[in-house]
Parts: structure tokens; sequence; C-alpha cells
């Protein structure tokens, strides 16, 4: 599980995050929403550490992410994989060597364990024989199965994705999300993941943040944002055409 | 204003060497990458180095020949100004700057690019130390392979001045014995001293510029002109005070 008190996050005078409160939970699929520009991604990237947040507390596990010294922060990202949205895939790398990179760094497993683990990895997000293909040669949708089977080879404990669906069509899009709600499942992860994308938020957002204006302005699940009476999220749903028609029958 | 801005830079920069030199992940890991460098960096410009200095070698023979073209004036002094000129000048500081052009805009072009992409924060997400990883090889590989290049520049540039000699412009005899005349193997040392610190400070000040691009694309072009511009103005001054320290 992973805590976040009174988060605040600014860049120069420019306050992003104004103090955010929340819960992301085990062996669920945890979703942060708001328009785009709402600091979705600063919040995301405040905890996975890739920014230093001016004030609050960030915990995992019980664990204050500001109280690690570097190699207890080294040790926790080990237990966290990340999905990009632009994929942040090596390019100068073949894909095994993409899945495989964590594990050459920090893992004691032979080549052939390591060759076993990238396939495993590659077969659960249903890709075959692209191994020793470069990232520039798979379609967006395939790259980003590559940096989900990435992100997970190193089995972990905490799973970040930066708008998974962003740049794909909407049935590759609804693909990748159940992908990510399964793994969620199978690997008892806490998987949070940055959307704007109201298909995702209904088809596996078991607990839902949305962040306006640097705040918390509403907390809860997939079924529980269809029947909200705050007028922040009513808005956010509701401002596509197809969604007012669905209300509206 | 300006001046607190460059401070801040300083800092950074002395931030991120800090970074780069610490305790490697995966020595195997790091390894691979050292090799790749030495190929990228070094091996790579073996040729244009070598075209270049046999050239200028000739070059200067040529127009040493042409200012001292004077009867009281011995003919292998011309090959003392040579051999000088490329020890001392030409093939340490000269290469480097050129260096400093091909070297640094690929690094820095390189580390903005997986900036800007994302790269530098996956590697830090997964926990590799993305500084030392991707700079820390680059700088050993530039160190270590800068002087071997320098030491051929210089041969090179000795041969360019044979050739130029075969070709007429003085006795090939007199160019010979005017190399050995004199001559001070310290001048070799002062050069290599020389290529060693000007190659930290290309490698280090272009990862610099590549490492902490903001943006996208155009960031990415001016952060490297910018690191071709900055290595280029450290190696001159730099040389200028290692000559002060070392020479004088």
């Amino acid at each position: 599980m992973i805590e976040v008190n009174g988060l605040k996050k600014g860049f120069g005078d420019r306050v992003i995050l104004k103090g955010i409160d929340a819960d992301f939970h085990k062996g669920r699929t945890n979703l942060i929403i708001g328009q785009s520009g709402g600091g979705k991604t600063v919040f995301l990237k405040s905890l996975v550490g890739l920014h230093d947040i001016d004030e609050g507390e960030i915990s995992y596990d019980g664990v204050a992410l500001g109280s690690l010294n570097r190699k207890e922060r080294k040790d926790l990202r080990t237990r966290m994989g990340m999905v990009f949205q632009g994929n942040a895939l090596f390019d100068s790398l073949t894909i095994e060597e993409n899945v495989t990179f964590a594990l050459n760094m920090f893992s004691d497993m032979s080549e052939s364990e390591k060759r076993d683990r990238a396939n495993f990895c590659l077969e659960r997000v249903n890709l075959k024989n692209v191994n020793q293909q470069y990232p520039a040669e798979l379609s967006g949708g395939m790259q980003k199965r590559v940096a989900i089977a990435r992100a997970i080879s190193m089995n972990p404990q905490y799973l970040f994705c930066d708008e998974p669906n962003s740049g794909l069509d909407p049935k590759t899009a609804v693909v990748i999300d159940k992908l990510l709600s399964e793994l969620t499942e199978e690997f008892n992860m806490t998987t949070v993941i940055n959307t704007h994308d109201m298909n995702s938020v209904i088809e596996i957002g078991d607990n839902i943040i949305f962040i306006k204006d640097g705040f918390k302005a509403w907390q809860g699940s997939g079924e529980e944002i269809l029947s909200t009476d705050n007028e922040d999220i009513k808005d956010f749903i509701y401002s596509s055409e197809i969604f007012r028609r669905i209300r509206n029958k | 204003m300006y001046f607190k801005r460059q401070l801040e830079s300083l800092g950074r920069y002395m931030v991120l060497l800090g970074r780069t030199f610490r305790k490697p992940e995966n020595l195997r890991m790091y390894y691979q990458a050292f090799m790749r460098d030495l190929d990228l960096l070094g091996y790579n410009s073996l040729a244009i180095v070598s075209v270049i200095s046999i050239f200028v070698g000739a070059v200067v023979t040529i127009q040493t020949a042409f200012n001292l073209d004077d009867p009281f004036i011995p003919q292998y002094y011309i090959a003392i100004a040579t051999r000088e000129s490329i020890i001392l000048e030409f093939s340490p500081t000269m290469v480097s700057l050129i260096l400093a052009g091909k070297v640094g805009s690929n690094i820095a072009s390189t580390l903005g690019s997986m900036r800007v992409s994302e790269q530098i924060d996956a590697l830090e997400v997964m926990g590799v130390n993305p500084a030392a990883y991707l700079i820390a090889p680059k700088v050993v590989s530039m160190v270590i392979f800068n002087p071997i290049l320098i030491t051929i520049s210089m041969f090179l540039g000795l041969v360019g001045g044979y050739l130029a000699s075969v070709g007429g412009v003085m006795g090939v005899d007199d160019y010979i014995y005017g190399l050995q005349l004199d001559f001070d193997a310290y001048h070799i040392t002062y050069a290599l001293i020389k290529s060693f610190v000007f190659g930290f400070l290309i490698v280090s000040i272009s990862a610099y510029f590549g490492f902490y691009v903001k943006g996208g694309a155009i960031e990415v072009g001016i952060n490297a002109t910018k690191a071709v511009v900055a290595s280029s103005v450290a190696v001159i001054v730099s040389n200028y005070f290692l000559t002060q320290i070392l020479l004088v």
C-alpha cells in the first residue's frame, strides 16, 4: 500500500500539487484521473521519487520515502516497475535486452534463466518472436506491451503507468487496460495508473483519485464514480457527448 | 543575474560529477558500456584525427619553410619548429578541439535524446544511477583513449612534415636531423597530461549539457551546440593554465 499525506509540489513560483492526501491499495488497480495539465504526471513522478517533493509524506507499506537513504531508496526502486507515456524503451537495445536490462543489472540469474524470464514476460503480454527486434521496428501497441513486460521483469510490488493508453486505438487501449488489471491481480501488485481515458476508469478502476487544481477532489471506486453527486467529477465524466447520451438514457 | 546563473550551472556540474563517480551497480554492465563508448568515441575518431594530422603536419612544415627562407638559417630549424608546433600545441590542443566538436555533440545529443524520451527516468526508476551508468564509461574511455589519439596524431603530424620534405620543400636529411636535435621528452609528457585533462573536460561538460536537457528536439540541438562551445572554451582556457603550470 502506498500512502500520501499533504503532498505539495511546485516548479519555481508555480504550485502544481497543493496538498494531496491519497492511498493506493495492494492488489488493486488504482487510477489517478484529471484533466490534462492538472498535475497527474507530476503526482505520479513524485510518487516514484523522480520529483523531489516540497512538502508532505509518501510512504510505501509504512516506510516513508523521505526517510530512506540512497541505498534503501535504490532497493525500493528495484521493487518498482514503471511504464512511461512514451514507453521510454532503450532504442539501441533489442526487445530482449530491454526486458532483461534490470535483471542484468541487479540479479544473479544465469543467461538462460534471464532469457526464460524475458520470454515469460513477453508471452504474458502476448508478444512472441520479437526478442531480437528493435523498438523502432514494432507498432505503438507492441512497444507499450514491451514496456509493460520490462516493468514486470523484476516481479515488482509496485507498478506505475503514465497514460498507458495514449496514442493507442480504442481496441488496443482496452487490451492494455485488461492486461494491466490482470497483471495487478496475478502478481498482487499495487498498481497506480495515470489516465484521462474514461473507458479505463469504468473498465478497471478499483480505486480512483480525481485531481483538480492541485487538490484531490474525489476518491472512490469505478462503480461509485458514475453515481456520485460531486459536480467536478460530473463535469469531467460528462464532458463527452457519448457519456452525456448514456446518462440521459 | 548572469553570474548567479553561471554559478548555479557550475554547482549542478559538480553535483553531476559527484553522481557520476559512484560505485557501479554491476561491473560487467559498466564494462560493456565502457567498451561500447571506447569504440564509439575513441576508435571511431581515429580516421578524422589521422587525416587532419598528416595534412596539418605537412602544411606546418611548408609554412615554416616559407617563413624561414633565409640562407643564414639552417634548414633543420624548419623540422625543429614543426616538431615543437605539432607536439606542444597542434596535436594535444587542436585535435582536442576537433574532438570537442565530434565527440561533444555526439554525447550531448545522445544523452539529451534519452532525457526527453524519458529513458534516463526509466533507468532511475529501475534503481540504476543514470549519471554513473551513462557518463562514467564515456569519461573513462575518453580519458584513456584521448592520449592514445594524441600520440598517434603527433606521430602522423611529423610523418606529414616528412612527406612535405620528400615533396621538395626542404632536404629530407635535414628534416630527420632536425626532428632529433635537442629533443626534450618532457614535451611529450606535457602533451599527454593536457590530452588527459582535455578528454575529461570534453566528455564531462558535454554530458552535463545533454543530461539536463529540458524540452524536446529543438532543445536537444541547442544544448548540443552549447556543449561544443562550452567544452571548446574549457579546452582553450585550461590549455593556458596547464601551459603556465607545466612549462613555465
